[in-house]
């Protein structure tokens, strides 16, 4: 029954979600530079990020006006249709990771010419499960494994968790000697970022769900 | 873990009012001498809704519009079997008077077929021979149906010009006119924009859309994009079975069966 009467247009779909992936890969790149550049007090680091945020945002814009394309001039359907929203609203969030990663850069550069009052522990933790949550995730679009995808998200209560640590741990060294506040509100920041990174990896796991099922629906609380 | 669901399933999609029953067919088969054309279709059609039915060419989508106004009976050797339901009543009961049956059930062809006579004769030929009206009454039902076919403005003037005057828009918006001069409850439309361009197509959508508010109808189209936006309900029909049949919303983005998914992808070969 099925036979590739459309090939063109599948190859097209194909490019696109693969470029999507490579998208993917980049942003977990872009937060793996950022974060090291922090721990590691990197400046050339940083200019990575930087670099690679560039190059995630012209994909983005390649990505989203070839998407944009193919439902003006393909007429997409159910499946395909689905696939091409769900691409639209993933490079938008894989998109934000990417502007996280940069902003986390911009907090390791302010802070590269001062010590760090403590080693960092929860940070680079988070760091390690938002890059995994979004290469499951990544993983799980392309097999469309909506198990993968559920585990994927199901990653961000870790998230959270170590994220109160590490607000806490802050407050009490703040709170023992108010000169730390300065420095201590800059690893919160980034604490905050790399949050938010996890929430839009659910973003993705959702989109990744209705692509498959056609149901809309939060996979997270 | 599952705090909110957004889905196109129809138990959350909101139908067109509440819409009663305008046809109800049952198990309906239709066989051209030996060859099965329809197998088993059941379904119903909602009353001043948008109706389409799509599927590949030879899936029986015709063959079913033209069983719902008894069209296929002028087919020698045909047979029908099953129920066809208009308002409650069996169209197939020996008592039903067949002309009187299409005037109720009116239909459009997929050509534009106007008499050769003047604009004005083409509508009013019906209701004239139907007694529905004469002198200044025939004038105005041709004037009414005119504009409800969205023509009026058009050819107010040309009343006596040909209808073959006119452009192949217009032409079938003139056969559309003609059947509303009859006053029908149901407008079955076979494939009326497949001979007309894009620009013609989108005014007889509109038409359709306005229409809508108050006649039943059902339309045949190859055009899975104008079946997406001038329906409320799509069926799928394939080698004469009705394989799918819900809100177009549902069967233009999330499909059940395999075999819809693969036609509207256009995959299916």
């Amino acid at each position: 029954m099925t036979t590739p009467i459309r090939h063109s247009f599948d190859e097209q779909l194909n490019a696109l979600q693969e470029d999507v992936v490579r998208m993917g890969s980049m942003a977990v790149q872009a937060v793996d530079l950022a974060v090291r550049a922090l721990a590691e007090r990197d400046l050339g680091l940083c200019d990575q990020v930087m670099a690679v945020e560039n190059q995630i945002d012209e994909l983005n814009m390649d990505i989203e006006s070839r998407a944009v394309q193919l439902l003006a001039l393909q007429q997409p359907m159910a499946r395909d249709l689905r696939t091409i929203a769900g691409v639209l609203r993933i490079i938008t969030d894989i998109e934000r990771i990417g502007d996280y990663a940069v902003d986390t850069s911009r907090q390791a550069r302010q802070l590269a010419d001062q010590p760090l009052f403590k080693p960092l522990v929860d940070i680079p933790r988070m760091a390690n499960l938002v890059q995994r949550m979004l290469h499951d995730a990544l993983e799980a679009l392309v097999r469309r494994d909506l198990d993968l995808a559920m585990a994927a998200v199901r990653q961000d209560d870790e998230v959270d968790h170590v994220y109160k640590s590490l607000h806490q741990d802050l407050l009490a060294y703040v709170q023992r000697d108010p000169a730390l506040a300065a420095q201590a509100f800059s690893l919160l920041l980034v604490g905050t970022y790399l949050e938010r990174m996890a929430d839009h990896v659910t973003n993705i796991g959702e989109r990744i769900w209705y692509m498959e099922t056609g149901e809309l629906k939060e996979l997270h609380e | 873990m599952v705090s909110a669901s957004a889905s196109l399933r129809p138990a959350s999609l909101p139908r067109q009012g509440d819409r009663g029953t305008k046809i109800e067919v049952e198990h309906l088969s239709f066989y051209y001498g030996r060859f099965q054309a329809l197998k088993d279709v059941s379904l119903a059609i909602r009353e001043r809704q948008i109706t389409a039915l799509i599927g590949p060419s030879g899936c029986g989508k015709s063959t079913f519009l033209r069983a719902l106004n008894r069209m296929n009976d002028i087919i020698e050797g045909a047979r029908t079997e099953g129920v066809v339901r208009l308002d409650g009543e069996d169209i197939y009961d020996p008592a039903v008077d067949v002309v009187a049956l299409r005037r109720r059930v009116g239909m459009v062809f997929q050509r534009p077929n106007p008499f050769p006579m003047s604009v004005f004769e083409n509508v009013a030929y019906a209701p004239r021979i139907h007694g529905l009206a004469r002198g200044s009454d025939l004038e105005e039902l041709v004037e009414d149906s005119l504009k409800r076919a969205a023509l009026w403005e058009e050819v107010k003037d040309k009343l006596k010009a040909s209808a073959f005057e006119l452009s192949g828009g217009q032409q079938q918006r003139l056969c559309i006119s003609r059947v509303l001069a009859i006053d029908p409850a149901v407008v079955l439309m076979d494939e009326p924009c497949s001979a007309l361009d894009p620009a013609s197509t989108l005014r007889i959508e509109e038409l359709m859309h306005e229409l809508q508010q108050k006649y039943t109808i059902v339309i045949v189209t190859h055009n899975m994009q104008q079946a997406a936006r001038v329906s409320q309900e799509t069926g799928f029909f394939l080698h004469g079975e009705l394989i799918e049949f819900g809100p177009s919303a549902m069967i233009f983005t999330d499909p059940t069966d395999k075999r819809t998914e693969d036609y509207v992808t256009g995959r299916f070969g």
